[in-house]
């Protein structure tokens, strides 16, 4: 796990290295989806904001949205990801992540949560 | 199919046999693995000299089966039985209102001047359609307190678009510039923001997280000062099956900041003939005249999804509608209301459905449509009551139409919603709408309508009660490979997806 890894309250972590944030979703929102079955991923070059959805994940349960924490253009997807599901379940350096983003406010990443304070959160869930 | 299978029959005291489903019946192998399927079903000479003038390939060489008309009609019919159906038994189905669909509704439909006239007929040949039409609009009025009804949308997500697009007009022809925002709560069906987004709007989402219904403070944090809002889409009651208690204040607000209130109707039948959606702020509304009004629906015909507006929105909506002038009853097109709109469907809509809808109002009457809406809430909050100790139920009751509960009491033993529904096609039911709405986890939302019988919700009742004790007492790794007894066991759903076949057998 890398120390930069950050958590939404939407169930996506965030690694950070120099300005590019990769994007994942967490082992809770995995466990509550069940199974992907496919995953919409953006085009690169697109340009996100804070908050905004920007991938589509898709388990036999459910369609979900994935957002990001932070505002910037998309410079890669994981198409390998597109093919192979179940990379999802992998971390940041094993190729987990959905896609990556140039983070254009720093500052958006200030109130996300570390890993001891969104396993509180996700345990206050259940 | 095996002799040995066992049909299980409950006796009583008496020895009485009480009704029983499980599993299916038969097994129906492909057209084209049936025995002799080379054979010609019917014996024609063949023509001479036959040229293809279209460039199709011979008949021979396509590989269709041939099989003769029994071979055929008995395929066809054994495949039918498969088709689970509300003429089979309890659908209870949340958020799709599967209730018997009349047969009188069906003798109406066929009556020759309405079954056998078509929509290019000169209006003064089809009067009693038209006047038909025209009191359905009425009755509609009249239940929901909303004068201005369009009959064409074609179904649900169809009057969702109407209803959305007239919104859309209606700030267009007004001038309201910037308003490219739609409010929908978290607890929508899928259709509403996909309507939204269809429509050009971006969606703002609506927390209902904590209480499962809408709440004054969630919805002034997603007004915001509202100038960019359009609208907002809410389905009352909601998908938790519960009353959206302060919409009157959370519509006033709206309306104020300059929003149009559209009101989804598939939950229509909890309310009809009790409360009339006008009252609680509502702008425009569809209805599901095959949910509310019992038109078949499902696999069994076209849905119809009509909208009813206020006055002020009346104008925008699509064509055709019909008016009365005089004795007279006619169809208004675009040079008739040119503030309209316009078309969105062939012709005038779905006529057999708008027969079958009028027969059943007219038939029921005001007072008994009043008792569907009374009915359909009583069964639901009797399964309620009745598993809230087995299965947890996320919002305290008393519930409207359909009864929310999740998997959590089971979870933890390994026993999840989808192995609770795979159990209840074991047991010859056909199972809840799972894992929706999206805002609860393992959600299980149970529809009974009031054309469910005592007996048969009680049947259903004590099939959901025995898979509780069963996980409660450990018994629970049979769920896993339930159903048992039907052709086709438990399917790998995510190899399905993730790999479907979709020829077979693929050489052909």
């Amino acid at each position: 796990m890398s120390d930069n890894l950050k958590y939404t309250k939407e169930h996506e972590w965030v690694a950070v290295e120099g300005n590019v944030a990769a994007i994942g979703i967490t082992g809770y929102a995995q466990e509550a989806l069940g199974d992907l079955v496919y995953v919409e991923l953006p085009e690169i070059g697109k340009k996100v904001g804070k908050g905004d959805n920007f991938a589509v994940v898709e388990s036999v349960k459910t369609a979900a949205e994935v957002y990001t924490p932070v505002s910037g253009e998309v410079v890669a997807v994981n198409t390998a990801m597109a093919e192979d599901l179940e990379l999802i379940k992998k971390p940041a350096n094993q190729n987990g992540w959905i896609a990556k983003i140039k983070i254009e406010n720093p500052s958006d990443l200030e109130g996300l949560m570390d890993e001891k304070k969104y396993k509180e959160f996700t345990d206050g869930l259940s | 199919m095996s002799a040995e299978r066992k049909i299980e029959t409950v006796t009583t005291g008496q020895n009485e046999i009480i009704e029983f489903n499980r599993g299916l019946l038969y097994e129906e192998s492909l057209l084209w693995e049936k025995e002799h399927a080379d054979h010609p079903g019917v014996d024609l000479p063949a023509p001479e000299n036959l040229k293809s003038r279209t460039g199709v390939p011979d008949r021979e060489n396509i590989g269709l089966p041939q099989v003769s008309e029994p071979q055929v009609l008995r395929h066809f019919v054994k495949m039918s039985t498969w088709n689970y159906s509300i003429d089979h038994g309890f659908f209870p189905l949340g958020s799709c209102t599967m209730k018997h669909n009349p047969r009188l509704n069906e003798k109406l439909a066929r009556l020759p001047g309405f079954a056998q006239i078509h929509p290019l007929q000169p209006e003064s040949t089809v009067q009693g359609a038209l006047k038909l039409m025209h009191e359905l609009q009425h009755w509609l009025a009249e239940l929901t307190g909303l004068p201005g009804v369009c009959l064409a949308p074609a179904a649900g997500a169809h009057g969702e678009l109407a209803g959305i697009m007239t919104i859309k007009r209606a700030h267009e022809m007004k001038g309201n510039k910037g308003r490219n925002v739609m409010l929908i709560p978290d607890s929508a069906h899928g259709t509403n923001p996909a309507t939204a987004a269809m429509c050009g709007y971006t969606v703002k989402s609506i927390s209902t997280k904590e209480t499962g219904r809408l709440t004054v403070a969630a919805f002034k944090e997603a007004l915001g000062d509202g100038k960019d809002v359009a609208g907002m889409m809410v389905t009352n009651p909601n998908t938790c099956g519960l009353f959206e208690t302060e919409i009157q204040e959370i519509a006033k607000l709206l309306h104020k900041a300059g929003g149009y209130f559209y009101c989804d109707g598939a939950n229509f039948n909890a309310l009809v003939g009790k409360v009339r959606p006008a009252d609680f702020g509502v702008d425009v509304m569809h209805i599901n005249l095959h949910k509310t009004f019992s038109t078949p629906h499902g696999g069994g015909g076209p849905g119809s999804g009509p909208i009813c507006t206020t006055a002020e929105l009346a104008p925008y909506v699509p064509v055709p509608t019909v008016v009365k002038n005089g004795e007279t009853y006619s169809l208004q097109w675009e040079k008739d209301r040119p503030e309209t709109l316009g078309q969105l469907k062939g012709f005038q809509g779905q006529f057999g459905m708008h027969v079958r809808a009028l027969s059943y109002m007219m038939s029921h009457g005001a007072d008994g449509l009043k008792q569907v809406a009374e009915d359909a809430v009583l069964g639901a909050n009797y399964i309620m009551a009745s598993l809230k100790n087995d299965f947890h139920a996320p919002f305290d009751g008393p519930c409207m139409h359909e009864c929310l509960l999740t998997d959590k009491n089971q979870k933890d033993a390994g026993v999840t919603t989808l192995d609770i529904a795979k159990a209840l096609c074991e047991k010859g039911f056909h199972p809840m709408t799972v894992y929706f709405p999206l805002v609860v986890s393992g959600a299980m939302l149970i529809e009974p309508t009031e054309t469910e019988s005592k007996d048969s919700i009680d049947r259903f009742i004590a099939a959901m009660k025995e898979f509780a004790a069963d996980v409660r007492e450990g018994d629970s790794e049979k769920y896993h490979a339930f159903p048992e007894s039907t052709p086709r066991r438990r399917l790998d759903e995510v190899k399905a997806a993730r790999t479907p076949v979709l020829r077979w057998p693929s050489d052909i």
